[in-house]
């Protein structure tokens, strides 16, 4: 059941975050570019993923829509009753009010939950915050939200570390759809389990999503759990989205190099089958990317133009967006002189 | 009894127990038997609180109190003929010196924790050079400078003088690697070497510890909690549950036709491997503490094949052969049957 209007609609937006040099007067010297121009449309009811590696900002991407952290630059169209508010824009004190449209849920377990509070005052909390429930109202509600995650309404009064690992997770979720949000911002939220229980918790997300209507932003290095829970998946290279498309299509067949290559790396549980990965290099620091693509350095494809120019991200075939130069070919338009003016090949 | 010269590690009935100060007996590992063939890989796979890292570092004596090896032997068989038990060693002997870091040595999992801070790469690298072979300080460097290329860091002489902090994760788990076969040890013991690494490294990372272990015909002990690692890098698996062993085969065995309803349940529960159906499925329930190990079979309450009467009564199954050289702890082995 997707309408056509997008619950979320990300516009070029950017965190930047300052670097200051030594000395006296602490001059700025830069800028990290966490979130470089990102742009994408989420519809109601979708699970989007965001994927890369450490340090390609897709964590920032999450928080910035949340305005945990103040964007840069950009806009965040948000639908929430019916109308849209820019989050990236309005107050803060009118942000208040959208909060509980909006929640997100952590990936260590055990950080994310204050031990000195009882299991039931931690799910109960954002209630009481925006004082939407109190006494035995809030205790139903509470105890209503542990049965519905797998927890039992008993726990209420037990502490966190009387938990597992799983059980915090579930209760982590349940304080994140307490406050019936529409947009789920789920950070790892399986990393850090193990794989038994891990199965369960993405079982448990997915009942969630189809009762409470959620739609996710999935971030996850992993890329198996990605491809089982999301319809599309974003790839981040360097602060920006290097490939956006639908889940079966992106894992089917790669269109950007550095998918390709991320693909390749992820082991196979079949021992017959063998990694075949060639990426060599790290990521590129954010705080001193190269000129041009930022992937260019670590790509076997790269050309002279991967180092002069950006490529945007272009819509290649309906729903599927890639950014890359190689793919500008088939139709590249008056376009540069170095693979338009025939048999001179690409100068270096 | 298999021959002596085939395995490099004999690790017979080892019990390492934990002793809690309310009197609390904590079976970590509790009767573990495997070997580990000369040249091969062996991985320990299971989930957290399963007893595989307590078995690794059970292997180097690298115990600590309140944890105790309380029974069982540890074999350590060197290339040229001597058997040495690890276990009988006394703690401040010069025979454990020269088996931690020269003929068994390790790789952890956090190459940040693994490093000393405040030394530069190239002098911990020398020093474990210095401590184990007789060669002088200017022939170390060179070895230092020689492995540090071997394991891909580019411009080694002129990293040498450089610090941790200065590398990223991934250069720095080389780096650790570098320092733990650069004595050739007979035996590496790998603690969960990538998990801390991204996927694009950890497939770097895997790649160098498969060819420097093909190169140098190290046996390694792989530990690890991913399967998928597991079916990459293994010869041979060992499947853990609660400080036992409860699948042992080669990782074809144990990854296409696995018998033990645990490894059965694990193997299903990895997202992708069942990619169309709408949900996972998952074992029931979480790993039980080491203090309510459940009688029986300690897996019963979870697993999906349990018999009342069968499963829960007696203590736990012993591991049996059902296979040429595949065993498992299972009293209804004979009916379950992989997929």
């Amino acid at each position: 059941m997707i309408a056509a209007e997008p619950l979320l609609s990300v516009r070029n937006l950017r965190k930047f975050f300052p670097v200051f040099g030594k000395g006296f007067f602490q001059r700025r010297v830069g800028y990290v570019k966490a979130v470089d121009d990102i742009s994408f449309d989420l519809m109601p009811g979708e699970t989007l993923g965001l994927v890369g590696e450490s340090g390609c900002g897709k964590t920032t991407t999450g928080r910035t829509i949340l305005r945990a952290l103040d964007p840069t630059d950009g806009e965040v169209f948000f639908r929430s009753n019916g109308e849209t508010v820019d989050l990236a824009e309005i107050p803060n004190r009118q942000l208040k009010p959208l909060r509980p449209k909006m929640q997100m849920i952590f990936q260590d377990p055990f950080s994310s939950l204050n031990p000195r509070m009882t299991i039931g005052r931690i799910v109960g909390e954002p209630l009481v915050i925006h004082g939407m429930a109190k006494g035995s109202e809030l205790t139903d509600r509470v105890a209503e939200m542990l049965v519905k995650v797998g927890l039992k309404p008993e726990h209420a009064i037990r502490y966190p570390h009387a938990f597992s690992g799983g059980q915090r997770q579930r209760a982590g979720i349940a304080r994140s759809l307490i406050m019936h949000p529409s947009l789920i911002v789920a950070d790892e939220a399986v990393s850090a389990l193990d794989v038994s229980v891990q199965a369960q918790i993405i079982n448990l997300l997915e009942d969630l999503q189809s009762e409470f209507q959620l739609t996710y932003i999935f971030i996850a290095h992993d890329l198996s759990v990605v491809k089982h829970i999301c319809d599309r998946v974003a790839v981040m290279y360097a602060g920006k989205i290097v490939e956006l498309a639908k889940t079966e299509t992106l894992f089917a067949d790669p269109k950007h190099p550095y998918t390709q290559a991320l693909l390749s790396a992820v082991p196979d549980p079949d021992p017959d089958v063998k990694m075949n990965f060639a990426l060599t290099g790290e990521v590129a620091d954010p705080a001193n990317l190269p000129p041009g693509c930022s992937f260019n350095p670590r790509c076997q494809y790269a050309q002279s133009r991967c180092t002069q120019s950006i490529p945007p991200l272009r819509e290649i075939e309906p729903g599927r967006w890639v950014s890359c130069h190689l793919l500008d070919e088939p139709e590249s338009p008056p376009s540069r002189e170095d693979d338009a003016s025939g048999p001179k090949p690409d100068n270096d | 009894m298999p021959d002596i010269a085939e395995n490099v590690l004999e690790v017979r009935n080892l019990k390492t127990y934990f002793y809690t100060h309310d009197g609390f007996e904590l079976p970590a590992v509790d009767g573990v038997t495997f070997s580990v063939k000369r040249g091969k890989i062996l991985a320990v796979v299971g989930e957290s609180g399963c007893g595989k890292s307590v078995t690794a570092y059970s292997v180097l004596r690298l115990i600590q109190k309140p944890g105790q090896i309380v029974d069982g032997e540890i074999l350590l068989h060197t290339s040229d003929g001597q058997t040495i038990d690890i276990v009988s060693l006394s703690e401040r002997s010069d025979e454990l010196f020269h088996v931690r870091g020269g003929l068994v040595s390790m790789i952890f999992q956090e190459p940040m924790t693994a490093l000393s801070p405040v030394h530069s790469i190239g002098n911990q690298i020398t020093e474990a050079i210095l401590l184990h072979q007789d060669v002088t300080k200017a022939q170390a460097r060179q070895i230092t400078v020689d492995i540090l290329t071997k394991v891909g860091i580019p411009g080694a002489s002129e990293r040498t003088g450089q610090y941790p902090h200065e590398f990223s994760g991934g250069m720095r788990q080389r780096v650790v690697i570098a320092m733990a076969l650069v004595c050739k040890p007979q035996l590496l013991i790998a603690d969960e070497p990538t998990t801390a690494l991204d996927v694009t490294l950890q497939a770097q990372v895997l790649k160098l510890i498969k060819d420097l272990q093909a190169d140098l015909g190290t046996s390694v002990l792989f530990i690890t909690h991913d399967l998928a690692v597991v079916a990459q890098m293994a010869d041979e698996v060992a499947v853990m549950y609660l400080g036992r062993i409860v699948e042992q085969s080669d990782v074809r065995t144990v990854m296409k036709n696995p018998r033990h309803p645990y490894t059965i349940g694990l193997l299903k529960s990895l997202p992708g491997v069942s990619t169309e159906a709408e949900r996972l499925p998952s074992i029931e329930g979480t790993v039980p503490s080491l203090t309510e190990i459940p009688p029986g079979c300690p897996f019963h309450p979870r697993c999906p094949y349990a018999v009342s009467g069968t499963c829960d009564v007696g203590g736990p199954p012993e591991l049996q052969r059902v296979a040429e050289s595949h065993s498992i702890a299972c009293v209804r082995a004979e009916e379950i049957n992989g997929k």
